[in-house]
């Protein structure tokens, strides 16, 4: 860990800070391809069972 | 064969399966190449110690904030003029990419000005352009949802697009614009007198290609289920229907 000196706190939540809104990001870009996908495959199994 | 018939959903889903998943591994390791860079090898600046760190959050994120709008711009004009679905799908898809990144950069600006500024905000020119742009980004996505009828919502939200993005030009050249306010120039540059020192700026540059490449993963990923979603709904209407 480098030494961040009197500015550790302002750099260390900013990173922190980030990293939750892009990590949220892709967990919930992820989340919903996941349902759509799965939702999408079911209609069509229904479609094709006629 | 046409570059439009790419925008084609069946080939769209067929070209971009592969290149997911190579374009999130890149994209991890180039961010993971470059933070660690950046954070653990560079050294602090003569005047802004250790606070010089964020930049390599702060430049990427609201780069990538202006670029995604300008993506839905240009995905904006082809629905407007050609009609291609997935274009306008492809807007839909980036704005909520686009306003995180607007808010990452906007959050560490922020936390960056409090000790060299000695304010989290001032009415600066670049920072309310900014401001304004995420309002866009908020107005945009809130009119898709707002809307029913999926080509109406193109329509509309592609007109409310080419409106922001006055302030999406404003907030890239707002510093040069009006010679006043608190933010500096542009910390990256083809005049290589304007750019940080190359210490700083070769990680900022890897990072910022992982911030790219995390974009495009992102859009694509987002654009596909979008497309998914709309043949979701025909099915549904179809079922309905009878």
């Amino acid at each position: 860990m480098p030494d961040l000196g009197k500015y550790a706190a302002e750099v260390l939540s900013a990173y922190g800070l980030t990293l939750v809104l892009v990590a949220g990001l892709i967990l919930a870009t992820w989340a919903r391809s996941r349902r759509v996908r799965r939702a999408l495959e079911r209609a069509e199994a229904r479609r094709a069972d006629g | 064969m046409s570059i439009w018939e790419y925008a084609n959903p069946l080939k769209f889903m067929g070209w971009t399966a592969p290149l997911v998943p190579v374009l999130w591994v890149l994209s991890g390791i180039a961010l993971t190449v470059g933070l660690i860079w950046g954070f653990f090898l560079t050294p602090d600046d003569y005047r802004m110690g250790a606070t010089v760190k964020i930049i390599y959050i702060h430049v990427p994120s609201a780069m990538m904030a202006i670029n995604a709008w300008v993506m839905m711009l240009v995905t904006s004009l082809i629905w407007l003029i050609r009609r291609h679905h997935v274009s306008a799908l492809a807007a839909k898809a980036a704005a909520p990419v686009g306003m995180i990144m607007t808010v990452v950069a906007l959050i560490s600006g922020a936390i960056w000005g409090q000790p060299m500024w000695g304010t989290w905000w001032a009415w600066d020119p670049r920072l309310t352009s900014f401001l304004i742009l995420f309002l866009f980004y908020l107005g945009y996505m809130a009119m898709w949802a707002a809307i029913d009828d999926p080509d109406t919502a193109a329509d509309l939200t592609s007109v409310l697009c080419l409106v922001g993005s006055v302030f999406a030009v404003l907030s890239r050249y707002a510093v040069n614009f009006w010679n006043q306010g608190l933010h500096q120039g542009a910390s990256l540059s083809l005049d290589s007198e304007e750019n940080v020192h190359d210490v700083f700026w070769l990680p900022l540059l890897v990072v910022l290609a992982g911030f790219v490449l995390l974009f495009l993963a992102l859009v694509l990923v987002r654009t596909r289920t979008e497309i998914r979603a709309r043949r979701l709904h025909a099915i549904a209407l179809r079922e309905r229907m009878g």
